[in-house]
């Protein structure tokens, strides 16, 4: 494999893996800061032992989150070198404002979270939570506008061939930005929404601790309806961005190898063979491709065959063809996922209105693996969001090939990489253990009993 | 004072936070089993830099981000460089975070066994890549005109690094050695305290060991003469210090004299680069500088006017939460790790 294959692959399993905990990290934080406000107005035993139980389970998420985020921060610089050297101008700032007004933010009161329900005061320590909260929503924020230049590059000029930054509202007010960054947060919001609906749920359909979850479920389920809907608004908004932004993206992850008729209709699936640009067979709507594109019956979206003609005559010869396969289905896929969410969350609320839902097993079973459809949607947008923007690292000014690091060893990429994949896999094995088993051992579990002590003097002694 | 004068500067302020801070938080992690010998012992170890050692750590991480912004090429010169070491670093600290977080989740003796290696590993990984660092960037490394390194990984293993390594480790563990003779229970302190000693005369030894190299492997000479200027004395009078001030059993002095010795060696490594910030050994004129490696002024204002306006707060807010949790901690606790 290449230099920049190695580098990409690497980016890929690094930033996915990641992303697995992050959403799942900025939606409980809220549902944690709402559930302890509820508690602060009414504290009981049970309030507490249910914070402590669904803070146990955020901490165990928030530690691989953490650890494998500082990675993110230094890999620009490791294997992409040149990319950091053309965009550091730009790109640079909104990290360093991540880490110093969100990274602070969520650590330190994170800290006075875990360590301080005896040192400060209830009201404190509730504030404590929502100030986590929202110090991991603006780590969002931040990290996404310095996504948001690379979909969309704004507020910059090119100066002896780099990036520099001539305006930073520009970036604040990049239009890409506030499509992906809603986008973006409302489905971390219903993931958190939804792992703690799966958990609840795990105990009212065997009818355990019900007085503990009936809450926690509830309260999930009106998060979830609210922001997976929502979800779904926006991100129709951000489709249609995308085809005045990025039309190769649209194009691609709609498999539309050539413009469409002035009616175009919109495939539910479709088997076609990218080398050859031929399609086998697909289902398809009619007219529903003009709607989501342009809020009307008709509407021409402009294929990759036109796409290319055009950027070949812009940007110079070269296959500007993002994967098509990858990008058409993650996209199919997490549209798939967004409608099931919010199926699901309006269903269970209805269901709770009519005050029914404990009668509902099998809705409850369903709700405790649905846990996994936000965090499988959630990867699903964001591969066809960073796929779909291929070739291009920095989209119309620094080609992927472009932005590699030129003088790593090739050897070095390929130790990094089994390196990181490796840990990262016992890391990933070691949590899901250890969330499973905090969860079977339900709120107000005693804490682990201590091991005898003597095993322990020899290891001190003999290390 | 010129914006790329004055990010240099932000930047060496934001690597001697790190250091002082998380340097604590390493020390304890590598004195973790031999200063807690019992598992209570040890998680009472843990709960002295629980609460803080995560927001010790955003200096770091912090100090990358600023780095990018304000010295895209030096950030990219540096970490595609030093690509295996800064790799071994993030291994080390994804152990260690996670160790730190996941030990206590299982009672099993093999379990903590475990986690308590990973633990001082991962602890003792950033000082040793830090060292090999410091090292490195006083000395200069192989980079090319297009600010490319273009040395091996064993290139970084010469052996005056390696003694900046050892040094570092050193006066890692006896800041934490420092750190924990003032929050660890009253029945573990006299363990802190012997660890200070013991470590305390080794690192000593290599700290001025590296000096001394630094005269022949550096030209630390050449940019601060043989009389170095004030703050690189005080920063070995305050290690000098350090001999003296823990005979007399002033242990809290003695940590402002690690910490004081940290803070300026930093400042010191910082100084003897000034105005460059990675010398090229294969022509002067390739060495990355303040001017060649910094971001345009209008970035730069505007991260001035960022960091102005949010550090004072991250600051303050800090500085209380380290008065929440002033009091010593207890073996009776009960611990979160």
């Amino acid at each position: 494999m290449s230099q920049v294959g190695l580098a990409r692959l690497q980016f890929g399993v690094t930033t996915i893996y990641h992303f697995l905990f992050v959403p799942i990290t900025i939606g409980m934080a809220f549902m944690l800061a709402i559930l302890e406000t509820l508690y602060w107005r009414n504290p009981t035993d049970r309030g507490r032992q249910t914070i402590n139980f669904f803070g146990r389970l955020f901490l165990i998420n928030f530690a691989v989150g953490v650890v494998t985020g500082i990675l993110q921060e230094f890999q620009f610089g490791m294997n992409w070198s040149n990319y950091s050297r053309f965009v550091g101008d730009v790109f640079g700032a909104p990290l360093a404002v991540e880490a110093l007004a969100a990274f602070f933010l969520e650590s330190t009161f994170l800290g006075i979270w875990i360590f301080g329900w005896d040192r400060v005061s209830p009201r404190i320590h509730a504030l404590s939570m929502w100030l986590v909260a929202i110090g991991t929503s603006l780590s969002a924020f931040w990290i996404l506008t310095a996504n948001a230049f690379m979909q969309e590059p704004v507020g910059y000029k090119i100066v002896h061939g780099h990036a520099e930054m001539t305006n930073f509202f520009a970036l604040l007010g990049n239009p890409q930005l506030w499509v992906e960054f809603p986008h973006t947060e409302l489905a971390a919001l219903a993931t958190g929404a939804f792992v703690v609906i799966g958990v609840s749920a795990y105990f009212l359909a065997r009818n355990r601790h019900v007085e503990w979850f009936r809450l926690p479920f509830q309260l999930g389920l009106i998060v979830a309806s609210i922001t997976s809907v929502l979800v779904i608004l926006v991100g129709h908004d951000q489709a249609q961005h995308l085809i005045v932004a990025q039309p190769m993206k649209m194009a691609a992850s709609e498999a539309l190898w050539h413009t469409s008729a002035l009616h175009a209709s919109w495939s539910v699936v479709s088997f076609f063979n990218p080398a050859t640009h031929h399609t086998w067979w697909s289902l398809s709507i009619p007219y529903l491709l003009s709607i989501l594109a342009y809020n009307r019956l008709s509407g021409r979206v402009l294929g990759i065959s036109a796409l290319q003609h055009l950027y070949v005559h812009r940007y110079g010869p070269g296959n500007y063809v993002p994967p098509v396969f990858v990008t058409f289905w993650a996209f199919r896929f997490m549209i798939l996922i967004g409608f099931l969410m919010a199926i699901l969350a309006v269903w269970g609320l209805i269901l709770v209105h009519k005050g029914r839902v404990l009668e509902r097993p099998r809705y409850l079973r369903l709700m405790v693996w649905a846990t996994g459809l936000p965090i499988l949607g959630n990867i699903m947008g964001w591969v066809m969001t960073e796929v779909g923007r291929q070739p291009w690292i920095v989209f119309g000014l620094q080609k992927t090939v472009d932005g590699v690091s030129p003088t790593v060893p090739i050897g070095d990429i390929w130790i990094t990489l089994i390196g990181f994949a490796l840990l990262y896999g016992v890391v990933a094995l070691i949590e899901v253990r250890l969330l499973l088993k905090f969860i079977r051992l339900g709120p107000g579990a005693a804490e682990p009993v201590p091991p005898p002590t003597t095993e322990f003097l020899s290891v001190g002694e003999s290390l | 004072m010129s914006l790329p004068t004055l990010w240099f500067i932000l930047i060496a302020i934001l690597f001697v936070g790190y250091l002082f801070l998380e340097g604590f938080d390493y020390g304890v992690g590598m004195l973790l089993p031999f200063v807690g010998h019992t598992d209570q012992e040890r998680r009472a170890i843990l709960a002295t830099i629980g609460p803080v050692w995560d927001a010790n750590e955003v200096w770091l991480i912090t100090a990358g981000g600023a780095l990018f912004a304000a010295f895209p090429n030096w950030y990219a010169t540096l970490f595609s460089g030093f690509y295996l070491g800064l790799a071994l670093l993030l291994g080390g600290l994804i152990v260690r975070g996670v160790g730190l977080e996941f030990r206590s989740k299982d009672a099993h003796p093999r379990w903590r066994h475990m986690w308590d290696v990973l633990i001082v590993v991962g602890s003792a990984i950033p000082p040793v890549v830090w060292g090999l660092a410091m090292g490195n960037l006083l000395h200069g490394v192989p980079i090319n005109a297009q600010m490319n390194y273009v040395g091996t990984f064993f290139t970084l293993l010469n052996p005056y690094a390696l003694v900046g390594a050892v040094a570092a480790v050193l006066l890692f563990v006896l800041h934490g050695a420092l750190y924990l003779s003032l929050k660890a229970p009253e029945e573990l302190r006299s363990r802190a305290q012997k660890a200070a000693y013991t470590v305390g005369i080794w690192a000593t030894v290599f700290y001025f060991g590296f000096v001394v190299l630094s005269y022949f492997y550096s030209n630390f000479v050449h940019t601060l003469g043989v009389d170095p200027g004030p703050i690189p004395i005080l920063a070995g009078l305050s290690m000098i210090a350090i001999r003296f001030l823990l005979p007399g059993k002033h242990y809290g002095w003695a940590f402002a004299a690690t910490g004081l010795t940290v803070t300026l060696s930093t400042a010191s490594v910082f100084l003897a680069l000034f105005p460059r910030v990675m010398i090229s050994t294969l022509n002067p004129h390739w060495s990355l500088t303040i001017y060649n490696a910094s971001s345009n002024p209008y970035s730069l204002k505007v991260m001035t006017i960022v960091a102005i306006s949010v550090l004072p707060i991250v600051l303050a807010y800090q500085a209380w939460t380290y008065w929440v949790f002033r009091r010593r901690i207890h073996l009776e606790d009960t611990f979160h790790y």
